[in-house]
């Protein structure tokens, strides 16, 4: 069977590049932090849709005007759609209104799309929750590799997982992206992806390996890799079909969800060709490692 | 060779006939109708209210279709929107604050189709536009308020027993009682002893310091899980009354997690007004009758809340409001007729105890205050006549009883009628009451063009995704590529009919939950259809399509079951439109594993499976 692409070649080269991002993603997350969205900032957010463009600034004037200096006026979308948010005020669950009646003074003419309200210890509850259940994840699927592969796959898909997380979180970090519970959802969604594929590809090496038993693991590993290769390929462009779909017609409220997942879906991709098998590699995945275990007192049937 | 068995075939048009029709409702459009309830909570609707509003209609020749009670409510149905707005005027000007009329678009499921279960998919609040709350209870502040009454009543024990108390207090959720003799120190912690058992167990953690002659005692974990159950239970009842009169066509009342509130108001287009009736406090007053000796500015006239007819003068000092009202039940006096027993917290017993200590003989009065809106018809600057609702406050006598003893945290209203009577009353009493108090910790608003918004780009991303995927699918695959993209479509309709039938909630993040996972669903197809190429190089093309399907069966499992744990993790954790999202995928995972190897099999089957086939195409 002939190996059109050596990936194994280029495994070093891969290495670094991920370490390199995975370096740059944690400085950026040290440093930098996540722009949290409302759902974990706490805070009080107002959607306005106004009938002709308005003056962000004078926006952002009356409400430093009327004690709000912790908030943000932007545009959603279109140049009509206002967005503003107000940092929490020790859970005042009543700003939205205020806000809302002080552009009413104000002269706003047009629709109130929508008001969102998260109190301080219900941010920082869904903080923890979300850590925490990313934590769990990644600990119940290495129990699940572990359990049907063997640990060095498992070791190599949970590295892979926590690389493909660390750097998504680095890229939202580094550009500033709102990181909210829909963005989360998204990288649970991606861990799910990436292992998805990340389990085709050590489906095969394993295969491969219970088989071709004259084999190098390097080259049995390129092997491997070139088999799933076409399935990978076009996995990931139909789903990336869908998900720019979803980024281009889903609107506002679903953009950071599917960037998010868009990325994902890359860095997945990648992550399941080279650190996978890149892990493998390094740990020295060795035929004994995949025998089938013979089952016990085997031997003493023939004794007579 | 490649041949299903004829069960095989059973099971695929069984599960198939299944999905698509709970899916089927989906497909029926929803009618214009108003739900029709008195605005009394109590009173449920009746033939009456029906006639009434058949008459009304009748009169005014507005087209309606059906008109029939449901659920307390009585439900008419329209053929088009402004019949709907039309009549909703019209019965709101005709019976006015009598009833509360809601506006609802009411699915036009089939009856044979409702009688098998089948209803179209619940709308998220992102979708359907309306009000999201979430409300915590303060437990502490109830746990405080059992204990200030638990203090007074050690108190007045510990006097009647002559106990020596040098001091006694509340330190940190803590009674702290402080004796000056070994002796009353003895005696009160045997009192405390016989006191903590209840029924679920312990009631109390009793902390004993002889040497300072010092007994601290707190609630136990099980007394404290009941005073919070309590607490919760009882502001829940409250909530549910104050939502009913907001007239909101399906609202949701849940308790989440220990100690908060889901309130749900689809269709609500003003959360301030909802706001509002939601968290309002004392909605009772206790008021001394007045008597000859009142003077006029100080006496008020009220109604009977039961009969329009009688009135009666109070005074206008409110002893007790509402909020001090812990509990009210029923129960039988001493020759057997029905009483309410009330209990106030400590600071109420002490305010009714000053008010009643010099006035035993006089009548105690009862108000039920009621946020209420009236609507009238004007004539606008236009020249046409609207509705205008305006808010106003209500007060009626509900109880209006003779004091015969200084009152204190817990007394009881006597001659109060027929048991049922004293229920409503009890009712009534508890209603105005929350158990504890309680903040708006979490809101989401979302306009009902947003709504609208939200499922027009949802629907478009689904067909835009489903259109490129099917195309590609085509081409790469060809026939084995339109076998895949039937399963997709079979698939969607599985996800539809699923969530249809588990009552499962579709949210903004749950559409997008189903566009990946048409995105992901071809995937097994995808890993098939590669294997199979694969064997087709040594394999002829009934085996290589055997093998194809039978070793990538344990890939796609692996894959999906792992998928499968994120989903499941990520409905535990998520809230709303996250838990949505979950739904979607996790359903959508296990329907594409049955369409792509069940569906897309018995396709390839039906094509290949007898023919004998030199060459194939993938």
């Amino acid at each position: 069977m002939d190996i059109r692409f050596q990936f194994m070649k280029y495994r070093k080269i891969a290495g670094l590049i991920s370490i390199f991002l995975f370096s740059i993603s944690i400085l950026s997350l040290t440093f930098r932090g996540l722009s949290l969205g409302l759902d974990f900032s706490g805070g009080t957010l107002i959607e306005v849709a106004y009938e002709s463009p308005v003056e962000l600034e004078s926006i952002r004037n009356t409400l430093i005007d009327n004690g709000y200096e912790d908030s943000q006026v932007v545009n959603f979308g279109t140049n009509l759609d206002v967005l503003i948010k107000v940092a929490d005020q020790n859970g005042n669950s009543s700003i939205g209104e205020s806000v809302y009646s002080l552009l009413t003074e104000q002269g706003f003419k047009g629709e109130l799309k929508r008001v969102e309200f998260v109190g301080p210890q219900v941010g920082a509850e869904l903080r923890d929750q979300g850590g925490l259940g990313m934590l769990v994840a990644l600990f119940m699927i290495l129990m699940y590799v572990a359990f049907r592969f063997q640990y060095k796959f498992a070791l190599g898909a949970v590295t892979a997982l926590g690389h493909d997380v660390v750097i998504i979180l680095g890229l939202f970090s580094i550009f500033g992206w709102d990181f909210d519970l829909t963005v989360l959802a998204a990288l649970l969604a991606v861990i799910g992806y990436s292992l998805n594929d990340t389990i085709v590809v050590s489906d095969r090496i394993r295969e491969n390996f219970r088989t071709q038993r004259e084999m190098q693991p390097k080259n049995m590993i390129d092997l491997s890799l070139n088999q799933t290769l076409g399935r990978t390929v076009v996995t990931s462009l139909t789903t990336l079909l869908v998900l720019f779909a979803l980024f281009i017609f889903g609107g506002e409220m679903i953009k950071g969800f599917s960037l998010a997942l868009i990325l994902g879906v890359l860095v997945g991709t990648y992550s399941s060709i080279y650190v996978v098998a890149n892990m493998l590699m390094s740990l020295t995945l060795t035929q004994d490692d995949l025998a089938i275990p013979e089952p016990e007192g085997a031997d003493f049937e023939e004794l007579p | 060779m490649n041949k299903f068995s004829i069960t095989q075939y059973l099971l695929i048009f069984f599960v198939l006939a299944l999905g698509f029709t709970y899916a089927l409702p989906n497909l029926y459009p929803t009618q214009p109708s108003i739900q029709v309830a008195y605005t009394d909570s109590g009173k449920s609707a009746d033939q009456v209210l029906l006639n009434d509003l058949k008459q009304i209609l009748n009169d005014t020749q507005v087209d309606y279709e059906d008109l029939f009670l449901r659920d307390n409510k009585i439900v008419v149905k329209f053929s088009s929107l402004d019949n709907q707005l039309e009549s909703k005027t019209i019965l709101q000007n005709a019976l006015l604050d009598k009833v509360i009329i809601a506006l609802n678009l009411e699915p036009t499921t089939p009856a044979w189709l409702k009688d098998i279960g089948g209803k179209p998919v619940k709308l998220g609040l992102d979708l359907s536009g309306g009000v999201h709350f979430l409300l915590e209870v303060d437990i502490e502040t109830a746990q405080q308020g059992r204990l200030e009454l638990l203090l007074d009543s050690y108190r007045k024990t510990f006097k009647e027993e002559r106990l020596k108390v040098e001091s006694s207090s509340i330190n940190d959720l803590k009674l702290n009682f402080i004796f000056n003799d070994r002796d009353s120190y003895n005696k009160a912690l045997s009192k405390y002893r016989l006191d903590s058992p209840g029924v679920s167990g312990l009631q109390y953690i009793i902390t004993e310091r002889p040497s300072a002659n010092t007994l601290l005692l707190e609630y136990s974990d099980v007394a404290l899980r009941e005073i919070r159950d309590y607490a919760v239970g009882q502001n829940l009842i409250t909530l549910r009354n104050r939502v009913n009169e907001l007239g909101v066509s399906e609202p949701i009342v849940q308790r989440q997690g220990s100690n908060r509130i889901v309130v749900q108001l689809p269709g609500v287009q003003d959360p301030t007004a909802a706001k509002k009736i939601i968290g309002k406090t004392a909605n009772l007053e206790f008021r001394l009758e007045a008597n000859s000796r009142t003077s006029p500015l100080r006496k008020e006239k009220f109604n009977f809340k039961d009969n329009d007819y009688s009135t009666a003068f109070l005074e206008k000092a409110v002893v007790v409001s509402g909020d001090r009202v812990t509990n009210a039940n029923t129960g039988f006096d001493e020759s057997g007729l029905s009483q309410v027993n009330i209990t106030l917290d400590m600071q109420g017993g002490r305010a009714m105890q000053k008010a009643t200590s010099g006035n035993i003989g006089r009548r105690l009065g009862v108000l039920f205050v009621e946020q209420k809106n009236k609507s009238e018809l004007v004539i606008d600057e236009n020249g046409n006549s609207v509705i205008e609702q305006t808010s106003y406050i209500e007060k009626n006598i509900i109880s209006l009883a003779t004091v015969q003893a200084v009152l204190g945290t817990s007394f009881r209203i006597t001659g109060v009628g027929s048991p049922q009577e004293a229920s409503e009353l009890a009712l009534l009493l508890r209603a105005g009451a929350l158990a504890a108090p309680m903040k708006f910790v979490e809101e989401r608003t979302v306009g009902p063009s947003l709504g609208k918004e939200n499922i027009e780009l949802g629907m478009k991303s689904i067909m835009m995704g489903l259109a490129m995927v099917v195309i590609f699918m085509t081409i790469y695959y060809r026939v084995f590529g339109i076998a895949a993209n039937i399963s997709l479509l079979i698939n969607l309709v599985l996800i539809t009919g699923i969530m249809s039938l588990l009552g499962a909630t579709l949210t903004l993040p749950g559409i997008a939950g189903i566009v990946l996972t048409v995105g992901m669903a071809v995937d097994a197809n995808v890993l098939i259809f590669a294997r199979i190429r694969e064997e087709l190089k040594e394999k002829d093309p009934q085996t290589a399509i055997r093998d194809g399907f039978s070793r990538a069966f344990i890939t796609i499992f692996d894959a999906n079951v792992t998928t499968l744990i994120a989903a499941l993790i990520l409905y535990v954790i998520g809230t709303g439109p996250v838990k949505g999202f979950a739904i979607t995928l996790s359903i959508g995972i296990v329907t594409s594993m049955f369409t792509a190897i069940m569906c897309t099999r018995a396709m390839v089957n039906l094509i290949y499976g007898n023919k004998n086939i030199k060459e194939l195409k993938i």
